[in-house]
Parts: structure tokens; C-alpha cells; sequence
């Protein structure tokens, strides 16, 4: 490698500009399609909303800009109890999905990892194959599941354990199960990953020493397997808080997330500074994940 | 526990997993073939719904629209995406590495709404500036494109580190100019994960409601938007029908791409042992 890159760095000028191309042009693209979009969102949240169109937010006056910040949205977001609850019914939502997934996706990356090896190609393609089957197809079947006369239902009535339909769906439940059905997948491959790569030889040395392997697990596997969990939480935590289609399906009128008032403020009021507003209050709660997960990112591959 | 007693107890929740998981596709599947015009209610097996199907002109162009885009934005994507895992692997140190990084793997955990909204604005902005683009295709394509690049750099990156870089060194030493050593020796060996990288991006975007619904114009609805608009007021079983063949298909491709990928293991394994 140490010479490739050496070899790299001597050639002529040419290869100077190979790699300005190689380095500039993702640069760019991402650069005006994922960072200069979120300081629109930025502008436009403190701008206020006229009848046509959103107001400029630097003004001319003779030869003197006048800059004009409106922080209405951001006052409204503030003294709103509705916003707030939503705020914190998403980041609860969000909170026991993760718990629930790394409650259920621990032991099956640790029994999957610990499976024989010939076996695994075929049960992580398993894993995957939910995965590409679309999304909202599944989050549509769950539906005729859990409604009244579907198939849970009838089943638990031909089996005699209840005497009349559940209401299931459009309940806290229903979104629970559908969030937890949905993320599942995102907690189990980073955690396989992370899990099969653990060195069998330290829980022999536990073992050897005479380490019951409840305390072994508890004392080596876990620790070592600290990146993964911390990876599988992050992905299903941070996009979970701003899930839309999952509580608009499965979640009925009233399950309170953030994802919908942002779709409503945009789509049904209209309000574009409320709609930025409600966006960056949100990116501002999964910043400190978004951090860390950004920081497992390039530590991982360093 | 012993140990005999622990290895059931992983099989039954592997297994109770994966029923979870296999459910409601099942479901879906079974209700397919069902006659009854109500979703829930099992009358008798017929293809009534996959009739519906062919005649609904709605959703067939709403799915011939999705596989345009969805083959756009994976070629697309995956240009992009090998550029910035170049950069990012082959590149140690440059200003704003970094920033690089963070920007190409945020789009992976974002809530699609934040995305949605902020590039919508964006090109809002941009249309009232200099008057384009129009909202429609080009748009979703974009919304696509990024959230695809971002997928497609982690598996092309993640190829390039576990590659051997000797194949490279001595290309370089026999006097290959770099153009060269990437055309006739990185590009080949990434085949593989260009492929999945494509596969991945494909069904991305063609699975993609949230920055579709933000970003199309009247006239544009790709399907995931039709499903989603025809869910959203209740059941309806030509979605079943649907949803079965999109299943048989997506399994038949990846059930392939899997098998490829194991042989090519094999093989690699083998060549390996031959040299050695």
C-alpha cells in the first residue's frame, strides 16, 4: 500500500488532476444535495411566511443590507404544548423500538453467529429477504393482519382465548410492532457483523478458568460486541425518531409523531417556515446520535 | 442451562424471529389467490385480483415510472458512489475528509422527511432563482440519487478494504499509468460489489414513498405513492396481487445474486489455493 501511494503522489500532473476529479466530484454532489438543502431549511425557517411566498431575508436599504431573522416559528414551536408532546411521544416511540430490537436481534445475532458456518450465508440471506421485499408492502400487510376481522383476530377466536375482536390496529400497539417489525433487520446486521468476528479463544480462557458461561457472556461477549450494539441502536434509533409512514399506516389518528406534523405543516398547512422549523428542532434532538454514529462510521474503516 | 438445552432455546428464537419477519409476506401471498372482494375474508382461490391487475392502467404506469427511475438512480448512484469510496479509501489525507465522510453516510440514518423536505426547499429555491428544474422525474431522480450514492459508497467501500492491494501494486510495478491500474485491475475485481451496490440502489429507490411524495409533480406518481395513497384509505386486494409478484421477483433475484456470490467465493478460495 505504502508503495502504491508513493508511486501515486510521484506520476506527472496529470494524476494531480485524476485526483482533484476523484476527490471533487462526490464532493460536490453531496455538498449541494445533502449539506446545502439543510441550510435552506435553515434560512427558510427564520424567514416569514407571506402570501405567495416565503421573505428574502436580506433586504437592501440604500447601500446598507438589512438582515432580517424572524424566529415566529421557532416561538410558536416553543410555547405550543402539542409540539413538545409530539417531540417527546416520537423520542419515546423511537426509544423503545431500539429496546425492543436489541432485546430481540442480541440473541439472534449471537445464536446466528455461533451457528455453523455453512449455515450462515443462508440465514442472513434470510435476514436480507424481508429487507428487499418493499417496505411498504409489508407495513400494508401487518394491516390486514391486525384489523378486527383479520387473521390474528380469527384465529384467537377459533382458538377460544378471547371472546371478541382486539382492536389492534391504529394503537400504540400496532405501531410498536410495525416500527419494531421495520427497524428488526438494521439491529441484527451490524450486530452479526460485530458478533462474528469475536475471537473464540477468550471465552475458552473463561471457560478454562472456570467461568460459568452465563458470567462469560455477560463479562466478555457483551463488552466486545459494545460497537455493534452501539451502531444497531443508532440506526434504528435516529431514523425512527422521524418515522412517517409506519404511524400514518399502523398508527391511527392519534399516535403523536413528528414525522406527520412535519408532513401536515407542509403538505396540509402549507407553512413552509413551520414545516423548516418543526425540521430543525429535530435535527438538533438526533445530532448527538447522528454524531456518534458518524464517528463509529469513519473509526470503523480508519 | 446446559448446553444442549441453550442451543434449542437459540433454534426456537431464530426460528420465532424469522416467522415474525415471514409473516405478512406469507400473508400476502395467501390473500392474493383470495377471491372475496373483502381483503380479510377467505372465500375461495381465484385470480380475480391478478385480472385486476393487468387492467389497472393506474398503477402499471405508476410501476413502469418506478422502474424508470429506479434504473436512473442505481446507475447514477452508483457512479457516484465509486468516485466518493475511492476518494474516501484511496485518499488518507485531504481537506475536509472528514466532512466527506460524515456527509456520505448521514443520508443512511436521516428521517426521510428531513431529507425530503430540505432538498424539495432547495430546489424550490434553485426554480425560483434560475427558473429550473421542473418539478417531476429530474427531482425524484436527485432525491434518489443521493440517498443511493450514500448506500452505494459504504458497499463499494467496504469491498475496497477487504481487496488486495498487491493486484494493484504490481500492475503500478510493470508500468501500468494509474488510469490504467484502475480500468484493468480495481474495476474488474469491484465488479461484484458494483452489482450488489446496483441491486441495492435499485430496490431503494423503487421501495422509496417519503422523498417521491415530496419531490414529484403533478403527473409523476411512482408506485410505492399509488400503493401508499390506496392504503392510506384501506384495503385493497389487487395491492396483494401486486405484492406477490413484486415478492417472486425480488426472491428469484437475490436468491441468484446470492448464489453468484457464494460461487465466486469458491472460486476465488480455489485460485487461491492454486497459487499457493
Amino acid at each position: 500500500m505504502a508503495s502504491l501511494m508513493q508511486s501515486l503522489k510521484g506520476s506527472t500532473p496529470a494524476w494531480l488532476t485524476g485526483r482533484r476529479l476523484v476527490i471533487g466530484l462526490p464532493y460536490a454532489w453531496f455538498l449541494i444535495l445533502a449539506l446545502l438543502p439543510v441550510l435552506i431549511v435553515l434560512k427558510i425557517s427564520l424567514s416569514e411566511m407571506q402570501t405567495t411566498a416565503v421573505s428574502g431575508m436580506v433586504s437592501w436599504q440604500g447601500a446598507w443590507p438589512q438582515i432580517k431573522i424572524d424566529v415566529s416559528s421557532y416561538l410558536f414551536l416553543a410555547f405550543d404544548e402539542l409540539y413538545l408532546l409530539t417531540y417527546l411521544s416520537s423520542i419515546q416511540y423511537a426509544f423503545y423500538t431500539t429496546v425492543i430490537c436489541l432485546g430481540l436481534g442480541y440473541p439472534f445475532a449471537y445464536f446466528m453467529a455461533r451457528a455453523p458456518k455453512h449455515w450462515q450465508a443462508l440465514l442472513l440471506m434470510l435476514i436480507m429477504l424481508p429487507f428487499w421485499t418493499s417496505f411498504l408492502l409489508r407495513i400494508y400487510a401487518w394491516k390486514t393482519l391486525l384489523v378486527n376481522n383479520g387473521l390474528i383476530n380469527s384465529a384467537l377466536l377459533a382458538l377460544g382465548w378471547i371472546d371478541s375482536p382486539i382492536e389492534m390496529l391504529n394503537t400504540p400497539f400496532s405501531l410498536m410492532l410495525g416500527m419494531v417489525y421495520s427497524y428488526l433487520p438494521f439491529m441484527i446486521l451490524p450486530l452479526y457483523a460485530n458478533l462474528s468476528k469475536l475471537d473464540g479463544r477468550y471465552l475458552e480462557a473463561a471457560a478454562d478458568l472456570g467461568c460459568h458461561p452465563f458470567k462469560t457472556f455477560w463479562l466478555i461477549t457483551v463488552p466486545l460486541s459494545k460497537a455493534g450494539i452501539v451502531a444497531g441502536c443508532m440506526l434504528v434509533f435516529i431514523p425512527a425518531v422521524g418515522e412517517y409512514v409506519i404511524p400514518e399506516l399502523l398508527g391511527g389518528p392519534n399516535t403523536l409523531m413528528i414525522g406527520r406534523v412535519l408532513w401536515d405543516e407542509f403538505f396540509s398547512n402549507n407553512d413552509w417556515p413551520m414545516a423548516s422549523a418543526v425540521t430543525i428542532v429535530m435535527l438538533l434532538l438526533i445530532m448527538l446520535p447522528l454524531t456518534i454514529y458518524n464517528k463509529l462510521q469513519s473509526e470503523g474503516r480508519a | 442451562m446446559n448446553s444442549t438445552a441453550l442451543k434449542w432455546f437459540g433454534r426456537s428464537w431464530m426460528l420465532l424471529v424469522y416467522a415474525f419477519l415471514f409473516l405478512p409476506i406469507f400473508t400476502l401471498v395467501a390473500y392474493s389467490f383470495n377471491d372475496s372482494q373483502l381483503v380479510t375474508v377467505w372465500s375461495h382461490a381465484s385470480l380475480r385480483w391478478y385480472k385486476a391487475l393487468m387492467h389497472d392502467s393506474d398503477l402499471i404506469a405508476a410501476v413502469m415510472l418506478s422502474f424508470k427511475i429506479a434504473f436512473l438512480s442505481a446507475l447514477v448512484s452508483v457512479f457516484f458512489g465509486l468516485f466518493s469510496a475511492f476518494a474516501l479509501h484511496r485518499y488518507r489525507r485531504f481537506t475536509g475528509r472528514g466532512l466527506l465522510s460524515s456527509l456520505a453516510s448521514t443520508p443512511l440514518v436521516m428521517p426521510d422527511v428531513i431529507v425530503g423536505l430540505s432538498l424539495l426547499l432547495m430546489l424550490v429555491s434553485a426554480q425560483q432563482a434560475l427558473g429550473y428544474p421542473e418539478r417531476g422525474l429530474l427531482t425524484i431522480l436527485l432525491g434518489h440519487t443521493l440517498l443511493g450514492t450514500a448506500y452505494a459508497t459504504v458497499v463499494v467501500r467496504s469491498r475496497l478494504t477487504e481487496m488486495d492491494s498487491k493486484l494493484e501494486e504490481a500492475a503500478m510495478d510493470l508500468g501500468c499509468r494509474p488510469w490504467q491500474v484502475f480500468t484493468l485491475v480495481t474495476l474488474p475485481l469491484l465488479m461484484p460489489a458494483l452489482l450488489s451496490a446496483f441491486l441495492l440502489t435499485f430496490t431503494l429507490s423503487f421501495d422509496d414513498v417519503v422523498l417521491s411524495s415530496f419531490l414529484s409533480g403533478p403527473g409523476y406518481s411512482t408506485m410505492p405513492m399509488v400503493i401508499f395513497s390506496r392504503a392510506r384509505l384501506g384495503l385493497n386486494p389487487s395491492i396483494n396481487a401486486l405484492a406477490t409478484v413484486t415478492i417472486v421477483v425480488v426472491s428469484v433475484v437475490v436468491i441468484a445474486s446470492t448464489l453468484y456470490s457464494l460461487r465466486q467465493e469458491r472460486q476465488r478460495k480455489r485460485d487461491m489455493a492454486y497459487r499457493d
